[in-house]
């Protein structure tokens, strides 16, 4: 075996234990690489008072607002959660959009949120080709 | 690839391909802008600030090119010992930062009007700032030490070590919940980006993309140049009698 060659398995060898060794780290650190939890996930857990993100889409029909006030559900379409928040909701905060809310979920199973930021989708269209979606009954929803 | 490897060979082919390269590069850039800023329509829901991903996204895809070629580059030289590999890597290395710090900069400013943030440590913004880190441990490493080749040969491990962080930016979104949006280009399915706005992105990305190759040989003439020099220097001192003071 020529030094080039022992050279070449050696960084063979060498990235393929690296790359083994992050896909474990990685897997063994998933539920902390996650930047949200779904409503589900919080069903699950029920961690009261934690300070924790949740992420999913505002229900239709559930935005209530008073003021600066406003209160909604966020759902994954499996569970459901009531959020209430003070302060100036994103421009793209609307019912149907998605939404990762920062904040703790109060004894009263409401989640009391102290940040909204909107979630972007990967779509990207002009304005009038989604209207004629829309006019023509294909859209399937904003944030999915 | 043994014929590639000479520095006068690579030399000639670049300058013969540069002038080529160059006014293609400032083609698609100039037609790139003009469908990004003024020909194509604003977004249904983000409006104008759409624009803002005609840079960004392209600067994105450069910035893991650019790792995964400084990569490649790095491997041939440690395993082949070829130099003009080495300075391949070396000279890619600024231009992938740049482009990696372009990409978190306009990211950030599109951040702020649309999700309400100007950052999230998610696990995308998170991999890319580490691919900026990359970058940067690189340039440092490759001059930190008094030996060149020393330098040369820890800065090529570390861009292989880094390495392992490219596949991890490109498949974050898909992995893991992110407020970064997934894909919309490069997944299964097709492009969920409308033609209309798809043709100024891939009219930059071209442009990125050559600009790069104008910048590489850029930097690869000067550092061969003062190789060169360098040389004729010691020669020079050599023949002046031996007198080893500058």
């Amino acid at each position: 075996m020529t030094r080039k060659r022992r050279r070449l398995y050696f960084v063979l060898l060498g990235m393929l234990v690296l790359g083994g060794a992050t896909a474990l780290v990685l897997t063994a650190l998933k539920d902390n690489l996650v930047y949200f939890y779904s409503p589900s996930d919080l069903a699950a857990k029920a961690v009261a008072g934690r300070r924790m993100r949740i992420g999913g889409l505002v229900e239709e029909g559930s935005v209530v607002k008073d003021g600066t006030q406003a209160r909604f559900k966020v759902t994954d379409l499996a569970h459901d959660v009531g959020v209430r928040y003070t302060g100036v909701l994103p421009d793209l905060f609307r019912e149907g959009q998605g939404v990762v809310i920062e904040g703790r979920l109060g004894t009263d199973g409401v989640f009391d949120a102290s940040e909204v930021l909107a979630k972007h989708d990967e779509k990207y269209m002009p304005k009038d080709v989604a209207d004629s979606l829309k006019k023509a009954g294909q859209w399937k929803g904003e944030a999915r | 690839m043994h014929r590639f490897a000479n520095p006068a060979r690579f030399l000639r082919i670049a300058s013969a391909l540069f002038p080529w390269v160059s006014v293609l590069c400032a083609l698609s850039l100039a037609a790139g802008l003009w469908f990004a800023l003024a020909a194509s329509p604003a977004d249904y829901q983000q409006g104008d600030s759409v624009r803002i991903m005609y840079v960004h996204v392209p600067a994105a895809w450069m910035g893991m090119f650019c790792y995964s070629a400084m990569a490649l580059f790095s491997a041939v030289a440690l395993i082949w010992k070829h130099p003009l590999a080495d300075l391949l890597a070396r000279a890619t290395a600024p231009i992938g930062a740049a482009f990696t710090f372009l990409c978190l900069v306009s990211g950030s400013l599109w951040g702020r009007p649309m999700w309400g943030t100007w950052w999230a440590w998610d696990a995308r913004l998170t991999s890319m700032l580490i691919l900026l880190f990359l970058y940067l441990g690189y340039m440092a490493l490759a001059d930190a030490f008094d030996d060149p080749e020393r330098g040369r040969k820890s800065a090529a491990i570390l861009a292989l070590v880094g390495f392992v962080n490219v596949p991890v930016i490109k498949w974050s979104v898909d992995w893991w919940n992110t407020l970064h949006q997934p894909a919309s280009v490069i997944k299964r399915g097709g492009p969920a980006i409308d033609s209309s706005m798809l043709l100024p992105l891939l009219l930059m990305a071209i442009g990125f993309q050559l600009y790069y190759v104008v910048v590489l040989i850029l930097r690869v003439r000067a550092e061969i140049a003062e190789a060169k020099i360098r040389t004729l220097r010691l020669a020079a001192i050599h023949a002046a009698g031996g007198d080893d003071s500058p």
